[in-house]
């Protein structure tokens, strides 16, 4: 255990440097010019280089890196061109709301998607069973962008359960407007979540619950429940955490359709804004607190693993 | 007296595609406290099946049963699951056939055993580890402390079955169902864990059901034999009179074919040829017939049933039993 541990540290620092390597240098192949945008119509071939000299990009590429990379040590990720805002700031504004997201959507696939497959897998092929699969292979047929506006469309502008697009406020300012502002993209995002980790569960407990440690647990005289949840559920549930670490990782930053139909400005939404802009400190900032949350967020899982099977620390 | 457990006429067949498997086709046992009864068969002879279904662990929805199985004077085939329950783990428990699937891969084994000594038994926390750990004790497993926080991965196959056993034991059950104890082990591994099988019986004055596919493992240990073919009990004695005066061709050919220390080497061992008949659509006759080197035109029509043979106890079902020999065969 210790040993898987360490193991996974030492590679954890190795593709966080890798990472910021990448976000530096694929940043800096975008096309655009950050130094166009700064000047706009002044942009003179003299004026260019002033600027360029000043912002230290006269410089060769990996001299760049390093004071780049040396900053950010620092925690200094540098500021926006056009809105003059520092990086961190942006990143701190709108990381929340891509946490809070991933949180309860997550959350609220959990919710359906573990008593789903649960019930599910008891009678495989039963009645509950094949609603159950056919619901959710219609749930797979519709993306975010069908959903969101539907709902938005029923439960904020017909029935005012939930309040429209832009009214997220942050939690620190009031946590129960902020969390009834966050549950309508939850649930969309949780849609499809849902599909897939129901699925993943109920196919890995019916086959768990053919195995012969569950007939022998029914020998021991344990009740149906306690086999489900003491015995079934987490020997099943490694490919269900495996797709779960995946999701999560997705959706930092990846949340961009929902943040922009909901007018909730999260990571993805800055970063598209910012890359529109030519805003390469932003970009490079937000892919680089993307990669390590990305990078952190499998190291979690890795360790996830182990907890629920204690079979892969050995292997 | 009542016997401990009486199964009549059990009936067990199951459902697929292609037609009703008749797996069990009317056996009818009985057991005593303290006794062992042997079920011997090949593989797909039904004994498996013969034992989940007296103790009532067959899918339900699947496997149709009928006939009767009575625990201490109760019927129990297809009482509900909670009547069941009440009976799994503290009145018959089980010792399964594959020690390497039977524990449960991710939960520790002190957990797995003291699981059912705090529900059954309700016992305190640290009461279930210590009463398991005497258990692990009482099973052979060296430094007991350790092996309780291990994983089922961690141990051999042999410990796993002592493991196994432990589990079993655990709430002191009346009745033990041990299902080829000894099968997935090596062979030394195998009379230690059926030695030890034996001496806890004996402590505990369990009553034991040995399944089987080796004549030789219940020799010495079965008080009374089975003998099954497809589904059908074919031989029924006391083991003394089993290996003196066999009178079904099958029992002999399942001892001719176990290979002998006594043997030259590069002796070829014996088998029996052919295959057991497909349990969808027996044979009219008896079953073994198309395999029986001794098989007459009667034994293709009609099918035998079990008759009593000579010695009390002893029954066969058998058109023209096998003359009885001079001396016991087990020699």
């Amino acid at each position: 255990m210790g040993r898987y541990i360490a193991k996974r540290v030492v590679l954890l620092i190795i593709i966080i440097f890798f990472v910021s390597v990448a976000s530096f240098f694929l940043v800096h192949l975008l096309p655009g010019n950050p130094v166009d945008t700064i000047l706009g119509p002044n942009a003179t071939p003299a004026n260019t280089l002033i600027v360029n000299h000043e912002l230290g990009l006269d410089k060769p590429l990996w001299e760049q890196y390093f004071i780049w990379i040396s900053h950010v040590f620092q925690g200094n990720l540098g500021q926006s061109y056009t809105t003059h805002q520092t990086t961190s700031n942006i990143i701190g504004q709108s990381f929340p709301i891509d946490v809070e997201l991933i949180i309860g959507s997550q959350l609220l696939a959990f919710a359906v998607a573990f008593p789903m497959a649960m019930s599910a897998s008891r009678r495989p092929n039963g009645l509950f069973d094949q609603v159950a699969n056919s619901t959710t292979f219609g749930m797979l047929a519709l993306p975010p962008f069908v959903i969101a506006p539907v709902l938005v469309l029923l439960f904020a502008v017909h029935w005012h359960v939930f309040p429209g697009p832009a009214s997220y406020v942050p939690l620190t300012q009031n946590l129960w407007t902020n969390l009834h502002a966050i549950l309508l993209p939850s649930i969309v995002l949780a849609m499809g979540s849902i599909v897939v980790y129901f699925r993943l569960l109920r196919n890995d407990l019916i086959a768990t619950l053919q195995e012969d440690f569950i007939t022998m647990a029914r020998s021991k005289g344990l009740t149906d429940r306690r086999i489900m949840w003491r015995h079934a559920l987490r020997p099943s549930s490694v490919s269900l955490l495996a797709s779960a670490g995946v999701t999560i990782g997705s959706l930092i930053a990846g949340t961009f359709v929902v943040e922009l139909l909901l007018q909730m400005p999260g990571l993805g939404y800055q970063l598209i804004f910012s890359v529109n802009q030519d805003d390469y400190t932003v970009v490079q900032g937000i892919t680089l607190v993307v990669a390590v949350a990305i990078v952190l967020i499998n190291f979690l899982f890795d360790f996830l693993f182990t907890v629920v099977d204690p079979r892969i620390a050995r292997e | 007296m009542t016997p401990l457990l009486e199964v009549d006429d059990l009936h067990v067949s199951f459902a697929t595609p292609r037609g009703a498997v008749r797996a069990v086709q009317g056996v009818s046992l009985s057991l005593e406290q303290g006794t062992t009864l042997g079920i011997v068969g090949e593989s797909g002879s039904g004994k498996t099946v013969l034992s989940r279904a007296i103790m009532g662990l067959l899918p339900r929805h699947s496997a149709t049963q009928t006939g009767s199985v009575r625990y201490q004077g109760n019927e129990i085939l297809n009482a509900p699951n909670d009547e069941l329950r009440q009976l799994w783990g503290t009145h018959i428990a089980m010792v399964f056939q594959d020690p390497m699937t039977s524990l449960n891969p991710v939960l520790r084994i002190g957990r797995q055993i003291t699981e059912t000594l705090r529900i059954h038994l309700d016992l305190t926390k640290s009461e279930a580890k210590e009463t398991a750990l005497s258990l692990l004790m009482q099973v052979g497993i060296p430094s007991p402390v350790e092996r309780f926080n291990a994983y089922p991965g961690q141990l051999s196959g042999g410990m796993r079955q002592r493991v196994m056993i432990a589990i079993a034991l655990a709430c002191a059950p009346n009745l033990l169902m041990a299902d080829e104890p000894t099968t997935g082990l090596d062979v030394t591994v195998q009379a230690q864990i059926l030695d030890l099988l034996s001496t806890l019986q004996h402590e505990r004055q369990m009553a034991m059901i040995l399944v089987t596919h080796d004549l030789g493992v219940v020799a010495t240990r079965a008080d009374e034999i089975i003998v099954m073919y497809a589904g059908n009990v074919v031989e029924r004695a006391p083991t003394n009179v089993l290996f003196t005066q066999m009178s079904m061709p099958y029992t002999e050919a399942l001892l001719g074919s176990m290979p002998r220390i006594s043997y030259p080497s590069h002796t070829r061992l014996l088998s029996i040829d052919g295959r057991p008949p497909d349990l969808l659509s027996p044979p009219a006759g008896c079953p073994f017939a198309p395999r029986c080197p001794y098989a007459q035109g009667k034994c293709h029509r009609e099918k035998p049933t079990l008759v009593e043979g000579a010695v009390p106890g002893h029954s066969y079902a058998c058109w023209f039993p096998l003359p009885i020999r001079e001396k016991a065969a087990t020699s």
